[in-house]
């Protein structure tokens, strides 16, 4: 297995298809922390729960001025039907041509499987990859990781 | 993953504050594995008598489940103007008819509950109890709950099959065993 990006290195920048828009380049989001979410595939029961459980968090990651972005190897038509159907407020990244290539970057390409793992990237402001976390590809890792992480970034926040 | 909020006076309970075994669950009474789970827990709490204490915390994922709110707020309205045991009438009620959950369904089961349905559906429209709701919801995300329903036992997070009721069950008499080995039963009997 890879070894996912680990706090400290520069979150390598990318330009991916979203939903709700046309193309989304990480560095559009500097000068905000960033919550790189990377899951195996739509549809697949584990993911519909974290996207699910994401969507549902989202007002305390904006209290933090994150921005929270899926990613997985899923082709744009395909996020946008999953999107519509779990009512998902944030943005799929459709990281499928060349197949993975995002998800290589930050070491958490499952080769055998042909998908990213199930993993988790807190960015700074700068870009600067301040937390990460594999998780099982069939645990869903919730939420706390990631908030935990935001209050590091922003203690005077702490809610 | 451990319980970042412990259980307290303010929370809905089943059972005894002395029980070795506190089995808390985050729910959306929407959710149908959260319906699957409710003979599940009773099944648990015939079980376990005086031994089980049961804790349900809201836990509503109301994008995917629109009428989950509305039956948060339901029950908690009945707790607060009738007390926990029509808490956990309403609970019951709802877990029963799970797949009629408007506004008008959730005023018979608080009137089936002992409350005035037009005095709940009037909290509910107020918002009286979404902050307790809320306040529920952002606890649970702290303390790792991933889904629904998620269970923890004795403040630590069960991530275990809670299809598979002897497993579960497996779960909670160990649980009891640790647990019943920390407090002695004379210091228990002092706590409130």
């Amino acid at each position: 297995m890879p070894t996912p990006l680990p706090p400290g290195a520069a979150a390598p920048d990318f330009t991916l298809p979203a939903t709700g828009g046309d193309a989304l380049a990480l560095s559009s989001l500097r000068g905000r922390p960033v919550i790189l979410a990377f899951y195996p595939a739509d549809w697949s029961p584990v993911c519909g729960d974290q996207m699910a459980l994401y969507n549902q968090v989202l007002p305390a990651f904006r209290a933090h001025d994150a921005a929270l972005l899926g990613v997985s190897v899923d082709g744009v038509w395909c996020h946008r039907a999953f999107a519509d159907d779990r009512r998902l407020h944030f943005p799929l990244l459709a990281d499928f041509e060349p197949k993975g290539a995002v998800a290589r970057a930050y070491g958490v390409y499952d080769d055998a499987e042909g998908t990213s793992e199930r993993a988790l990237f807190v960015l700074d402001a700068a870009g600067v990859v301040r937390w990460s976390f594999v998780s099982p590809a069939a645990v869903n890792p919730g939420a706390d990781g990631i908030l935990d992480a935001l209050d590091r970034l922003d203690p005077k926040s702490t809610p | 993953m451990s319980l970042r909020l412990p259980v307290t006076a303010a929370d809905h309970a089943l059972g005894s504050a002395d029980a070795p075994v506190t089995l808390l669950e985050y729910g959306d009474y929407q959710c149908p594995f959260c319906g699957r789970a409710h003979p599940i827990v009773e099944a648990l709490r015939a079980r376990f008598g005086d031994r089980l204490r049961f804790v349900f915390r809201n836990f509503p994922l109301t994008e995917i489940h629109p009428q989950a709110l509305h039956a948060a707020q339901a029950a908690e309205s009945v707790a607060a103007r009738h007390g926990e045991d029509a808490f956990w009438r309403m609970h019951h009620a709802i877990f029963a008819h799970q797949k009629a959950l408007l506004d008008r369904h959730l005023g018979e089961y608080a009137a089936s509950a002992g409350a005035d349905p037009g005095a709940v559906l009037g909290d509910v429209a107020a918002g009286a109890h979404v902050a307790r709701v809320e306040a529920d919801f952002a606890g649970g995300v702290r303390s790792g709950v991933n889904g629904t329903p998620t269970f923890f036992l004795n403040g630590e997070r069960f991530d275990g099959d809670w299809r598979d009721l002897e497993g579960f069950a497996a779960a909670v008499a160990r649980a009891a065993g640790e647990a019943s080995g920390h407090v002695h039963p004379a210091q228990a009997a002092h706590r409130e």
